[in-house]
């Protein structure tokens, strides 16, 4: 089961997954700070294309996706397992896994391309 | 009247567990659970099987779910769980049931043993005993006096998901016991065999183990302790 965990270590995936929340909070709260008091086309698109705000919604799109990562990983192999669901377990486990993470990769791709306008 | 439902499965006869009313005369005494089984037993079905010892929360052998909460049937008094008149007994859930309220605990135990729960030390022993300060003595505190009744792991989601890979509370109680005493030299083996994602990590926080530990240790905080010394000891 470990070799499909984020970094195939506890330790790691725990100090990551609360590294990376604490990296989307100050995301949502640099966010927040442009929204909450109201915005427009062109407020939005100068603050998010200064470099330092693409760097940081970069920063936030890696943390959001070790921090699914690690989180989906432990809510498969605590329910879509050989003790949940019989002989199934293992394999269907294995490709909602794969699933996921290609569609991380995606993600990951896919916002690099939105974040840098490329 | 006591109005008592009690979980019935013998796998020998019964193709699927079923529950089992019975109406217990407890003669207006605020009885202790254990104290309602022995009647049913005693006086209405013979057949009913349960575990039990020392009858005074020592032994730790009956541990129940009771209400919907697990604890020692022995000194678990009907007001504190009964409601409405009525009581639910069910064996410690996510066990194997051997029969009735009796658990298979090999799983439990498998656990407890991959801890090492004894102390461990290289050095050469002393001509009497290894000595200990007060103030680390006073460190075991809430840690030693854990009677495996398994009522805390039972409790646990992650254990029940996971029995085989998750220690569970009570193995990682004992597991700090150890990483804490001032006499034991194994703390960086012990540590190593607990940096996957399964053996500590699957303790999400979520203190249950905490709320029905009979004997109010909290093996959640023990659990935080264990983490902390795995972050510093990776460092």
């Amino acid at each position: 089961m470990n070799v499909t965990s984020f970094s195939r270590s506890g330790v790691s995936d725990w100090i990551l997954q609360r590294a990376s929340s604490v990296i989307m909070l100050a995301y949502s709260l640099a966010v927040a700070s442009v929204v909450i008091p109201g915005t427009n086309y062109e407020v939005w698109s100068a603050f998010m294309t200064q470099v330092w705000m693409r760097s940081f919604s970069t920063l936030a799109l890696i943390a959001m996706i070790a921090h699914a990562w690690i989180g989906l990983w432990g809510v498969l192999t605590d329910y879509v397992t050989v003790r949940m669901l019989g002989s199934l377990g293992d394999r269907l486990r294995f490709c909602l896994l794969f699933f996921m993470v290609a569609l991380l990769i995606l993600y990951l791709v896919w916002g690099i391309f939105i974040i840098w306008g490329l | 009247m006591l109005q008592v439902s009690l979980y019935r499965y013998s796998p020998e006869s019964d193709e699927a567990p079923r529950m089992q009313d019975f109406r217990v005369d407890t003669a207006g005494k605020d009885l202790m659970v254990l104290d309602v089984l022995e009647l049913v037993k005693s006086q209405l079905d013979s057949s009913v099987a349960y575990r039990r010892s020392c009858r005074e929360g020592v032994c730790g052998s009956d541990g129940l779910n009771m209400n919907g909460k697990n604890g020692l049937a022995c000194i678990t008094p009907l007001s504190e769980v009964v409601r409405k008149g009525k009581l639910v007994i069910r064996p410690l859930p996510g066990l194997p049931v051997i029969r009735d309220l009796v658990v298979d605990m090999t799983l439990f135990y498998a656990q407890y043993e991959k801890v090492e729960p004894y102390l461990q030390n290289d050095e050469t022993p002393p001509e009497i005993e290894r000595l200990q300060t007060p103030e680390d003595r006073e460190k075991l505190d809430g840690l030693y006096e854990c009677i495996l009744c398994a009522c805390c792991s039972t409790s646990c989601p992650s254990f029940w998901w996971n029995p085989d890979r998750f220690i569970g509370p009570a193995g990682l109680l004992q597991s700090y016991r150890f990483l804490a005493d001032s006499r034991d030299t194994a703390t960086e083996e012990r540590l190593s065999k607990l940096e996957d994602p399964f053996s500590v990590f699957r303790c999400h926080g979520i203190q249950n183990c905490a709320s029905v530990c009979p004997k109010g240790l909290n093996p959640t905080k023990a659990i935080g302790h264990i983490k902390s010394m795995l972050l510093s000891n990776s460092n």
